[in-house]
């Protein structure tokens, strides 16, 4: 299949050739909650060692997807598979996340990252050297000892970023973790997120922002009203969406701030 | 109006002479709700965690039963545990009737559903915050509990000064188990209520005036300690 791909002339999205295997998938997946169908038949397939990016409009589903595959909410139907098994307490320990709207506890923000790693069962002799890397990585060490809760929303979000790494995931999922971050703050939690990828960690990412799409994911796939409507490599997604959903979003979003989305 | 300003005047000067009646009722009538308190955070605290934090059979029933109990009228406990620890009660070969002892187990009856019941609004509130996270991050029940505990300590301080401040001020409950008996169960707000028909006026207007401030006090450590959990931004 492979040798017929090659021999026609300019394939327009060139076939990511070994593919890597599934970590997570779903087939069927649909969640219902106050009456309606809020997640509808919806397949996807998270392949291992891969950034796939999640896309689509505001209330498309893209947060309870990722809910759903981390195990937070119960399906209505169809089922989460990790490795091809149902997900069991080792899968979900493999996992971590970073929320859209970040929890601290009401403690410092070194006490935060212990508490953490203490429920990921690590001794206390290995945890502060851990969590003293990953905050000076951050750039979050002068702030160590301040309560996390005083700390700005970029702040909090990277201390989410860096508390979901220390617990030393697989599989990360972040939803939209530099919205509503500067520019530096950003690139602070992008560098992050790249850090995690050398090491192997296997990311699910929702972001609106297709240049940030393009930096850092591999994998796009595009939901829209409950349902995975385009899987696909991001260059190829983002350059000739086939779905009439996301060429309208790309479209919208275009129209309505011209330039911004100019890919860097 | 003379009488009454003589009445102060004398009052006021009992304090001041740091009276060894007054001061051994005060001391009691602490040592009684403090006790009290402390017993009821004990017991009060993890009930009302444990049934704020998990949907735990018969969670509604608790509830329900921990409010009702929170608006207990004091003579009735006063009764019930008049009758248990009474000669023919179950309870009366422990001979602990007319004890500060029986005062503490009445005090403790009132204030636990208190403790309880406001424990688990507060751990309530605060696991609807932290559910996800703690989910996502595989925390088990008992970390949990503790966790919310902690994190909610701020207002769980507030939650025993509330305590304090109910146990201290109640009269019907101690006076029927404990008595009144001079030196061995007289506390303040039973000091008042039956001194005062004998008129021993300037006693019992001592140990009011030593009531109203410890309510004052109540209330300032109350607000210091919503103003330090401010400053912390642990609100
Ligand atoms: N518990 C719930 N009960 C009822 N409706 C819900 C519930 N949770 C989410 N929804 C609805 O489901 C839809 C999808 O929500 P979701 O949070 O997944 O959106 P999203 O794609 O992440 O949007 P955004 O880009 O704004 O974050 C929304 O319309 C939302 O109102
Ligand atoms: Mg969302």
């Amino acid at each position: 299949m492979c040798e017929a791909l090659r021999d026609t002339p300019m394939p327009p999205t060139p076939v990511a050739a070994p593919a890597s295997p599934v970590l997570v998938s779903a087939a069927g997946l649909c969640f219902d909650a106050g009456g309606k169908r809020l997640i509808d038949d919806l397949d996807i397939r998270i392949r291992e060692g891969r950034c796939s990016v999640i896309m689509g409009a505001n209330g498309a589903g893209k947060s309870l997807l990722l809910r759903l595959m981390h195990g937070l909410l119960t399906p209505s139907a169809g089922e989460i598979r990790w490795r091809g098994r149902p997900m069991d307490r080792a899968a979900r320990r493999a996992q971590a996340m970073v929320f859209q709207r970040p929890v601290m506890l009401r403690r410092s923000v070194l006490a935060n990252l212990r508490f953490a790693l203490s429920v990921r069962g690590l001794r206390a002799g290995d945890r502060d050297s851990r969590i003293f890397e990953a905050l000076r990585r951050a750039r979050l060490e002068d702030m160590a000892h301040r309560p996390a809760r005083v700390l700005s929303g970029g702040e909090q979000q990277r201390l989410a970023v860096v508390r979901a790494l220390a617990c030393d995931p697989e599989l990360l999922f972040l939803d939209e973790p530099t919205a509503s971050l500067d520019p530096s703050s950003a690139q602070a939690v992008e560098d992050l997120i790249a850090h995690a990828r050398a090491r192997g960690v296997t990311v699910v990412m929702i972001t609106h922002d297709p240049a940030q799409a393009r930096r850092l994911g591999e994998d796009l796939h595009f939901v829209h009203s409950g349902q995975v409507v385009e899987s696909g490599p991001v260059q190829a997604v983002l350059d000739h969406p086939r779905s009439e959903a996301a060429q309208a979003w790309l479209d919208g979003r275009l129209f309505v701030a011209p330039g911004q989305s100019t890919p860097t | 109006m003379g009488d009454f300003w003589g009445t102060m005047a004398e009052a006021i000067s009992l304090i001041l002479q740091w009276d060894t009646d007054l001061i051994g009722i005060i001391a009691l009538s602490l040592r009684v709700t403090l006790t009290a308190v402390a017993i009821a955070c004990v017991i009060g605290l993890p009930l009302g965690a444990v049934v704020g934090a998990f949907r735990i059979p018969g969670r509604t029933l608790v509830t329900v039963v921990l409010n009702a109990l929170m608006g207990l009228p004091p003579v009735v406990v006063g009764l019930i545990v008049y009758l248990m620890l009474s000669a023919s009660g179950p309870l009366g070969p422990l001979q602990l009737l007319y004890t500060p002892t029986a005062m503490i187990i009445a005090q403790t009856i009132l204030v636990t559903p208190i403790v309880a019941a406001l424990t688990k609004q507060v751990v309530e509130d605060l696991h609807g915050e932290y559910a996800e996270q703690f989910a996502s991050l595989g925390v088990g029940r008992i970390d949990r509990v503790l966790a919310l505990l902690w994190d909610a300590r701020y207002s769980l301080l507030t939650v025993a000064l509330a305590g304090f401040g109910r146990a201290v001020a109640e009269v019907g409950a101690v006076l029927i188990v404990g008595g009144n008996i001079n030196h061995v169960t007289r506390v303040m707000t039973t000091t008042i209520a039956l001194e005062t028909s004998k008129g021993n006026l300037q006693l019992a207007l001592a140990l009011g005036i030593v009531l109203l401030v410890l309510a004052f006090c109540v209330n300032a450590a109350v607000m210091a300690v919503r103003a330090s959990a401010v400053r912390a931004a642990y609100v």
